[in-house]
């Protein structure tokens, strides 16, 4: 199948577009047929991304399954994937299906609620396929839209501010982007990502120092565009201090819409770090790599200290996916081969832990309508299934070994500390402040004794929930046992990326010895 | 000899004697009972002229030595102008009907200013360009005040009048002084003595002032307060006139007037023009925030978009009108969608400009909740619909002729300016319901106006449906 990957992209937009068109009504038949109908088409689409999994070569370090037409502008539609971007498409079309049962009591606007996921799922699995500049922007920029609508139609009480507040701020974020994106197209004259002759990846971006109104700009336009495109995914990311978005949108919105925020939507701000930051402005990361480095340490510090004193657990697990998200930036700028792996590990990982905890956080509330954790307390003594899942994933977020937290963290910091023993040292720190957060959650909604008049009737999971939690607890203990077959898949792409960027660095003249004189200078 | 001339402006010709027959023949006859049949004959003219216009001519043809200028770039602008005026008339007819206001008078004062604006694009010569521009202002004052009995739509007419008068002497001004140091009012003879880094002074102040002559035909910030009140007291089908074709027109006599004229000296008005471009779009996205009336808010809208055709312009370069080319058109083809749903939105068969009235409109009308939906993401300039697009090549443009600055703030001034096209969507779909909700608008013109509209919009990514390459040839023909 040449169209593997447009008809994976497409196939949930094709399906929402059946919905629009021919579902009439919103009685209860109708309202029943657009859930199946969503979730035979997430499901589907999930079967057939396998055949990308199985027809990826991991030995082959390029772009793989191409795909490309001629489009406006002088741009191509050009589709494709590799070693960094198929573990995201894989993510993506495994959690949509979970996402769609999870929402199974949905029953205000259920037909425009499933559209708007599956034209969500459209636009995240054609972020991390597109291989045209304009293209990813365009999927990109795109996936703001239903996800306006979900926070502001199906959301809780604050949900217009929350909506407003996510839509402006990443899209300021993002029209930066923009603008460098142009400037990428002026300098290079292709918008070809890469899997073609002449490529962005393949292009060097001037990194000449140059001052602007007096002031020096070390690395050039590499440092420029960098800012730019750093603007749009820091907030996507979200990285400390723009994450403010993230705490209001994640309580504001229905529970599917926090798990497909935290599994999937952040991570295109750390795969975006990868694509473009990393790969193409090897300079200027290098420039802006201890900014970084200080700012996803804050992110992990201050963040999980914030997340110890919240009252709502939705706002406390969002606090703990800024923090983990630190680890990520981290990882990434390390710019090592352990420091990558771990980073895409872990958001791989993290999509899934996060996404669980939310769904922990959405069965509770499915039944008590409140997500105060004063409210609850011993829910052990009624629940013993949920108890053990929500165990299992608290101790994932906390990255016990065994779980696919683990792996990701202990990489992340392995990598960095080789690149900055002070970054790693407090970075750990956050390790031991994710485990009392994490676990004082725990203790405050589980254990105990049940005293509350209100819980005494809550009922343990059902078969549902059970079914939709399984797939999650296989993943993340199976990669946390485990891990080669992820790390076989995205080691040699790495590598390749990491070759790159220390062939740059040094062609450029900045070695190890020079980045360590810049940082005593300062 | 003449008659090659003739033949080279019988659209023109041909659009002046219908009105001229269609006004004598109406005022002795049927008088307003023809109205409603003038409106879809004077519809069709349009739309046929445009396809002639589209389909035949070739290359350049200059006609009245050097006066009018036919070439692809005036063939592109007529085509939009002309498509543009057929919509909003067939948009207005049952409107105007329903409240009274469909006089015989109406679409024969739209077809001269179409006349107008075709001369304006045309122009050659600084006395053509103040010929076409004049007839297309006076038939503009009188549709404002279409609404004669009604205070506001009055005052609208006489400020547009007073203001309008005001920027015509501006320009007359100008181009008395640019025919003082040129020694011409020849296009083609400005160019010799406009050279870059050497223009007397004379002619600087002469431009100058053209360029704010122009500038108030576009409503570019700082010349642009006559938008709001105009937009607001016009007869909303105007309004949705004024928002479209003349717009078009202004945008492509500047451009005409710019290339031809000061074509050799593009730095001197650059920076002038990108000035009015920055200017504009933060205005407009920032004004627009506290407005609670629709027509107004347009009004701003319409503000921050020019702004961003300027900054096509500004660039001064071919990929700039290019660029400016197609956001024209594709402005046009949003501000059609949106003004169709401005028409029907009424209650108890009365207009109604609130937003908030939009309460919970997605419940009652999904179908046009969403068409509109999609039409304010578009203005937005949110991908991946056709809005979009239009700013990515004025931004390209400006990027590449240096301006980066400018293409920067045109992307901030983009967020301010989504914040109140969400305020829309909010009404639509999060906002409460409401006891005087609207009624469904039951006209089916509109709503297909609306939908094809906003089917435009989302199809359009595909490519564009060619506009591209066609606009990128009439830029070619301008700028060499």
């Amino acid at each position: 199948m040449d169209n593997l990957l447009s008809i994976v992209t497409f196939l949930p937009a094709l399906a929402a577009l059946i919905l629009g068109l021919f579902l009439r009504g919103d009685d209860a038949a109708a309202q029943r047929n657009a859930k199946w109908l969503a979730l035979i088409a997430t499901t589907a689409t999930f079967v057939i991304s396998l055949f990308i999994l199985f027809q990826f070569d991991a030995g082959n370090t390029g772009f793989q399954m191409l795909e490309e037409r001629e489009w406006l502008l002088g741009l191509n539609y050009r589709m494709g994937v590799d070693g960094i971007s198929v573990l995201f498409v894989m993510l993506t079309t495994f959690m949509m299906p979970l996402v769609i049962a999870a929402s199974w009591d949905v029953s205000h606007r259920v037909k425009e609620y499933m559209i708007a996921f599956l034209v969500l799922e459209t636009l995240m699995l054609g972020v991390f396929m597109a291989l045209d500049l304009v293209l990813f922007y365009l999927f990109f920029e795109a996936g703001l839209i239903p996800m306006f609508l979900i926070i502001g139609i199906w959301g809780g009480k604050d949900r217009i501010y929350a909506s407003f507040k996510f839509f402006l701020y990443t899209f300021l974020g993002s029209v930066l982007m923009l603008v460098a994106m142009v400037a990428m197209y002026s300098d290079a004259g292709t918008t070809c990502i890469g899997g073609c002759d002449v490529s962005l990846l393949k292009h060097n971006f001037a990194s000449e120092s140059f001052s602007i109104l007096g002031v020096q700009i070390v690395g050039g336009m590499q440092t420029m565009l960098f800012i730019a495109f750093f603007a749009s995914f820091a907030v996507k990311m979200p990285m400390w201090p723009v994450h403010t978005w993230l705490p209001e949108a994640h309580v504001q919105a229905p529970t599917a819409g926090s798990v497909v925020l935290a599994a999937i939507l952040l991570k295109m701000g750390g795969y975006g770090f990868l694509r473009f930051s990393l790969a193409m402005f090897p300079v200027g990361s290098d420039v802006m790599a201890n900014f970084v480095f200080t700012l996803s340490v804050i992110a992990i510090i201050y963040t999980s200290l914030v997340a110890l004193v919240q009252e709502d657990m939705k706002k406390l697990i969002a606090y703990s996916s800024v923090a983990h998200m630190g680890y990520v930036t981290m990882g990434i700028f390390a710019a090592n081969q352990q420091g990558v792996d771990g980073a895409i590990f872990q958001m791989i990982s993290h999509g899934f832990i996060s996404g669980a905890l939310f769904l922990c956080v959405g069965v509770i509330y499915d039944r008590m309508h409140t997500r105060e954790i004063d409210a609850y307390g011993g829910l052990v003594n009624r629940m013993p299934a949920y108890a053990l899942i929500f165990m299992l994933f608290t101790m994932a977020n906390v990255g016990l070994p065994g779980t696919s937290g683990f792996v990701g963290e202990f990489l992340t910091l392995m990598g960095i500390f080789q690149v900055n023993t002070w970054v790693a040292a407090g970075a750990a720190t956050g390790v031991i402040l994710s485990a009392a957060y994490a676990l004082w959650l725990y203790r405050r909604v589980v254990m105990g004794d049940l005293i509350k008049e209100s819980l005494k009737t809550i009922k343990d999971m059902s078969l549902r929930e059970k079914a939709i939690f399984a797939p999650l607890v296989v993943m993340t203990i199976w990669m946390g046992v485990y891990p080669a077959p992820i790390l076989d898949r995205t080691g040699p792409a790495v590598e390749a990326l990491v070759t790159k960027y220390d062939t740059a660095l040094a062609a450029a003249g900045r070695t190890e010895a020079d980045t360590q004189v810049a940082v005593a200078e300062h | 000899m003449i008659s090659a001339d003739l033949n080279i402006i019988l659209p023109e010709i041909l659009l002046s004697v219908f009105a001229m027959a269609a006004l004598v023949g109406a005022v002795y006859s049927g008088k307003d009972k023809l109205a409603p049949l003038l409106v879809w004959i004077t519809s069709a003219l349009f739309l046929a002229l445009a396809f002639w216009i589209g389909t035949t001519g070739e290359g350049t043809q200059v006609a009245f030595n050097g006066m009018f200028v036919n070439d692809g770039f005036a063939r592109f602008a007529k085509v939009v102008i002309l498509v543009s005026a057929a919509c909003v008339l067939l948009m207005s007819e049952s409107y105007m009907q329903r409240r009274g206001l469909l006089r015989f008078e109406y679409p024969l004062l739209i077809t001269l200013a179409v006349v107008g604006m075709m001369m304006m694009v045309s122009a050659g010569d600084l006395m053509a360009l103040y010929m076409g521009l004049e007839l297309q202002s006076l038939a503009l004052y009188v549709v404002a005040s279409l609404r004669r009995d009604s205070a506001k739509s009055t005052e609208a007419g006489l400020k547009y009048f007073v203001l309008g008068a005001l920027s015509s002497g501006l320009l007359l001004y100008g181009a008395s002084l640019t025919y003082g140091f040129a020694g011409t009012t020849l296009f083609s003879g400005i160019i010799q003595t406009a050279t870059e880094g050497q223009m007397p002074v004379g002619l600087l102040i002469g431009l100058t002032m053209l360029i704010a002559g122009l500038a108030f035909k576009v409503s570019a910030v700082p010349f642009h307060m006559w938008t709001p009140d105009v937009y607001e007291g016009s007869p909303t089908p105007v309004t949705a006139f004024f928002a479209t074709a003349p717009k078009v027109a202004a945008m492509a006599l500047f451009a005409r007037l710019m290339h031809d004229a000061f074509g050799e000296a593009t730095r001197d008005w650059g920076q002038v023009i990108a000035l009015l471009s920055v200017l504009s779009m933060f205005l407009g996205a920032i004004a627009a925030i506290g407005q609670r009336d629709i027509k107004r808010l347009m009004a701003y809208s319409s503000i921050a978009h020019m702004g961003y055709a300027l900054m096509g312009l500004a660039a001064g370069t071919e990929l700039g009108v290019q660029a400016m080319l197609i956001y024209m058109a594709i402005y046009v083809t949003m501000n059609v969608g949106t003004f169709a749903f401005i028409l029907s939105m009424e209650r108890d068969g009365q207009p109604v400009t609130d937003i908030q009235s939009l309460g919970m409109y997605s419940t009652k009308e999904p179908g046009k909740a969403l068409a509109m939906l999609v039409l304010l993401f578009s203005l937005a300039g949110v991908p991946p619909l056709v809005g979009f697009f239009g700013k990515l090549y004025v931004l390209r443009a400006a990027y590449d002729a240096g301006l980066a600055w400018l293409a920067v703030a045109g992307v901030v001034a983009s967020v301010i300016g989504a914040f109140y096209y969400l305020r829309i969507v909010y009404y639509m779909y999060f906002g409460q319901d409401r006891e005087d909700a609207l009624d469904g608008g039951k006209s089916p013109v509109l709503w297909g106006f609306l939908m094809v509209s906003a089917v435009i919009m989302v199809a359009g990514v595909v490519n564009l449906f060619g506009i591209e390459g066609v606009a990128q040839a009439a830029a070619a023909t301008l700028v060499n």
